[in-house]
């Protein structure tokens, strides 16, 4: 075994010198770090229902409420402020984003792994049915299951998944296809090893590095679908707003000039996922051997 | 080449096969449709009288060759919503998908393609580093948000454009069409810029990429030796050499633009079938749903099929080896 | 008379740890007609010399100093625009790999067209005339015809043989090949070794023959230049420097030709590898390697110059090689 920590070094010494990568990578933690704590930071409890307070609805930024605080980003249709509400969004957002890649993520890698371990008509069908899938516009798939499925938060990660899974199956059977050919494999799998061991063991650990690249962006991705679905108003229940779903709340009352319901939400939303794409992006440039010189 | 296009037909076919029974299964399978039908207080009596009329008593296998059957003679039912045939309702629906999807498609491309090139020609240009921002933003950014933002900006703060709608339309071989009244060209613009944006983004990447990677090769550093200007090797060596990925998603875009349309549609009001399907699956109209999600597979299908015959048009290399 | 003539010519790569000095201080003359070969290991700086004559340097790399003059014409600092006139009608170039160099979806035609374009614009017949010209030149059969076809339509021998139609379209008073007949077969290589030659004889044009394989050099060039690590170390006639080398690093290369192998013995080596151009002793590049090493090769040597031959060694050879 070669010591694991030295090639990761090297990437991060290189991923260091690109000035922005690092600042998106900061913000993406930072954000991780506000969606975790939200409850303990943010000025109200969105979801308690106790503390609205109608009057305060539709207040713009730096208004003081009748609770005595004053609502930074202004407040929205309920009275509910803003900012806590964007933290709890964020939270929300968060949560689903990284729950359907990291399910997507497993079954998919997985998925494409054995196709290729298999090789023959397993791969084939396998194969098929993806690059079908991925013929097909994510969102659709993502509407009409969300549509089907109902409302509420496993419905939504199901209907996620369903519609990414296929990336992450189509590049770990890329990767793993090369590995399967390379001679380390064909040596374990001349030892009595068990398939799923090879599979896990050996091929996966391999494909890594590609399927990394592909979830930066498909986190990113179901954040923006899920906010999409939201907006549309197929995600989640209204007890639960997500951020999409805030700024579908306020899309009503940006006509008559109260922009704030729904472009703060927007803003959040767009940090988030842009700073994880930049991120994603710098890894992918740095893994690319093409770009090498 | 004619064995390659019957090889490519007969999958279509099996392809389409395969779509019809999924989608069938998805939107039939699940959930019990004829809640939609009827009000919540019909009558037992009432309620089996529209099961046995629609068919939902039948098994499933059943419901599904009538399903097939009725959908070889291009009778997708009548929607239960709106009480008319389908099919009539999508092609009333359809131009105005149709004209918004092209502007934004063929937009995206004329713009995003030579920016993309010059990106990655000029990879440390401020020039092109404004223009990777944008499409950075416009990969990032969910396409709804830049809709709201474009309203809000265009129609609500400068009032320049109008918010929604078609606006005026003419008559073109019997269909109405937007794009050839300015009336209807200032209500195209902002939903067909909105929905362009994520095209442009996605084509400025892949001319950068693409640009990036060929003028590294030996092609171009011997087109240099040979004394050819850059804007040749650009126009002439390069273009060709990034043209066959650019056709590729060219042709699938069109196929997944004509999806994010629904979001589109449904911000700017737009009349097209996204609008139509976003109401059919608030509202489980099933036959709707169906029919759409079967006109979209077979549009990408057809779109695939003639992506693959212009390769061969671009490609020489796969020209003789299927000849 | 002088055709080309190179100063001092330095090119460095900005690096990350530093500058690498790819080509550091390199001087040699080329006359009209004549055949050099430019002899050296992979990053010896031989490839990079070539590319910078004309101008071909992609950034990092940069010519940092020094001069090139092309019938007394200074190359050097060059605007874009005027190198242009001189890439492809002046000197042009042929690469390693035809399948790497020729534009895969242009039709052989279309290639050699843009090519003339780049330089003249005719009519369209008389480029076809001269293409078809060019390419039975170099031994392309039935070429009106081939004109039409891409190159993946070509063996292997017959696309470099495109590749030289298009370096000599616009006829050059010189060519700077880099390994053009490495990635082809053993039988091919011969074949297209003599061609050139007989070409180069005819036409008057004068070559640069680049490559790491000193025999295949040999075969063609009438003086040699062995490049180590970024310089100059030995020059001088083809046939003096085989049967002579000065320095002990020719005679290392010279020996480990296999013609000099004997049957059933390991072929000679020279000992150790390549250096590091981040990492380059002080003194003489080779003195690590160099069985003569001594005391004063910590210090560099100039490149002493006797009549018709040249050698950057402090104590070089004189005998009959090794």
């Amino acid at each position: 075994m070669i010591d694991p920590s030295s090639p990761l070094a090297r990437f991060w010494d290189e991923f260091r010198h690109n000035r922005i990568a690092v600042g998106a990578l900061v913000v993406v933690v930072l954000i991780m770090l506000i969606a975790l704590f939200a409850p303990l930071i943010s000025p109200q409890n969105p979801y308690d229902l106790a503390t609205l307070v109608l009057t305060d609805a539709r207040r713009p930024p730096g208004f003081v409420g009748s609770k005595g605080f004053t609502h930074w980003l202004g407040t929205d249709a309920q009275g509910r402020d803003l900012l806590s509400a964007i933290l709890y969004g964020l939270r929300i957002s968060i949560q689903i984003g990284v729950m359907a890649g990291g399910i997507a993520f497993c079954l998919g890698a997985t998925l494409g792994a054995f196709a290729a371990y298999f090789g023959g008509k397993i791969e084939a069908l396998i194969m098929r049915i993806v690059d079908l899938q991925l013929s097909f516009p994510a969102i659709l798939l993502a509407l009409v299951l969300a549509a089907l499925l109902g409302q509420g938060k496993g419905p939504l990660i199901a209907a996620l998944v369903t519609a990414q899974y296929a990336y992450f199956a189509r590049t770990a059977h890329g990767a793993a296809a090369t590995e399967r050919s390379k001679e380390y494999v064909e040596a374990a799998l001349s030892t009595p090893l068990s398939p799923r061991r090879v599979v896990f063991r050996h091929i996966l650990p391999n494909c890594l590095p590609p399927l990394i690249v592909v979830a930066t962006v498909q986190v990113a991705n179901s954040i923006a679908l899920e906010a999409t679905l939201s907006f549309l108003g197929l995600g989640l229940p209204v007890s639960e707003p997500s951020l999409g779903m805030l700024i579908a709340n306020g899309f009503q009352y940006m006509l008559s000039g109260r922009y704030w319901i729904s472009i703060y939400p927007g803003v959040a939303l767009i940090v988030l996922i842009v700073a994880i794409n930049l991120v994603g992006d710098q890894i992918r440039d740095q893994l690319n051997p093409r770009l090498r010189r | 080449m004619l064995g390659f296009v019957i090889q490519r037909l007969l999958q279509a076919f099996v392809v389409m096969m395969i779509i019809s029974a999924m989608v069938f299964v998805g939107v039939y399978a699940v959930g019990n449709p004829i809640d939609v039908v009827l009000s919540p207080d019909a009558t037992q009596q009432i309620r089996e009288q529209a099961i046995k009329a629609y068919g939902f008593d039948q098994p499933l296998w059943k419901q599904y060759a009538d399903f097939l059957g009725r959908l070889i003679r291009g009778d997708f039912g009548n929607s239960f919503l709106y009480n008319m045939p389908v099919l009539q309702l999508i092609g009333s629906r359809l131009p105005a998908t149709a004209e918004l999807t092209l502007a934004a498609v063929f937009g995206a491309t004329f713009l995003g393609v030579p920016l993309g090139m010059y990106a990655g020609y000029r990879p440390d240009s401020t020039f092109s580093k404004a223009v990777m921002a944008i499409s950075i933003l416009g990969f990032s950014v969910p396409t709804f948000w830049i809709g709201l933002v474009l309203i809000f900006t265009f129609a609500v703060e400068l009032g320049w454009l109008p918010a929604g709608g078609r606006g005026e339309t003419a008559q073109l071989f019997g269909i109405e069409w937007s794009f050839l009244t300015t009336n209807g060209l200032k209500h195209m613009f902002l939903p067909a810029l909105n929905l362009s944006l994520f095209k442009f983004a996605m084509m400025v990447r892949l001319a950068r990429a693409g640009t990036r990677e060929t003028m590294l090769t030996d092609t171009v550093r011997f087109a240099r030796a040979a004394g050819e200007s850059e804007w040749t090797i650009l126009t002439r060596h390069v273009l060709r050499l990034i043209a066959i990925p650019i056709v590729t998603v060219f042709g699938l875009e069109l196929g997944s633009t004509m999806a994010f349309a629904v979001v589109t549609e449904t911000i700017f009001s737009w009349p097209g079938v996204g609008k139509l399907i976003i109401d059919s699956i608030t509202t489980l109209d099933r036959p709707v749903m169906v029919a759409y999600l079967m006109l979209v597979a077979f549009f990408f299908i057809v779109i695939n099929f003639v992506v693959d015959i212009s390769y061969a048009a671009l490609d020489p290399r796969l020209r003789t080896r299927r000849a | 008379m002088t055709l080309l003539q190179v100063r001092d010519l330095q090119t460095h790569f900005a690096t990350r740890s530093g500058a690498l000095k790819a080509v550091d201080g390199v001087s040699f003359d080329i006359a009209a007609g004549e055949i050099v070969g430019l002899v050296g290991e992979s990053g010896s700086g031989k490839s990079v010399t070539g590319f910078s004559i004309l101008g071909l340097i992609d950034p990092p790399g940069r010519i940092i100093g020094g001069s090139v003059k092309l019938e007394g014409r200074e190359l050097v600092g060059l605007p874009n625009a005027e190198l242009r006139g001189v890439r492809g009608r002046q000197i042009s170039m042929v690469f390693q790999d035809p399948s790497a160099t020729l534009n895969p979806v242009l039709t052989i035609g279309r290639q050699m067209q843009l090519a003339l374009e780049a330089h003249e614009k005719t009519s369209e017949a008389a480029m076809r005339a001269r293409a078809v010209e060019v390419l039975e030149r170099v031994g392309i059969p039935d070429a009106a015809r081939r004109l039409d076809a891409h190159p993946h339509q070509f063996s292997g021998g017959m696309r470099q043989r495109v590749a030289i139609a298009i370096a000599l379209l616009n006829s050059p008073a010189l060519i700077i090949c880099d390994e053009p007949t490495t990635a082809l077969d053993v039988s091919i290589q011969a074949q297209i070794l003599t061609e050139m030659k007989a070409l180069a004889r005819d036409l008057g044009t004068a070559m640069i023959w680049i490559s790491h394989d000193l025999a295949t050099v040999s075969s063609v060039a009438s003086r040699l230049l062995v490049m180590y690590a970024g310089r100059i170390i030995e020059e001088g006639p083809v046939r003096d420097v085989l049967r002579a080398p000065r320095h002990p690093y020719t005679a290392g290369l010279i020996a480990s030709l296999p013609a000099h192998a004997v049957p059933g013995r390991d072929l000679v080596q020279i000992p150790g590898s390549t250096p590091s151009l981040f990492d380059l002793p002080p003194g003489c590049a080779f003195q690590p390697r160099c069985t003569y090493a001594q005391a004063g090769c910590g210090v560099m040597p100039n490149l002493l110059r006797e009549e018709n031959r040249a050698v950057r060694c402090h104590f070089p050879l004189n005998g009959s090689g090794s």
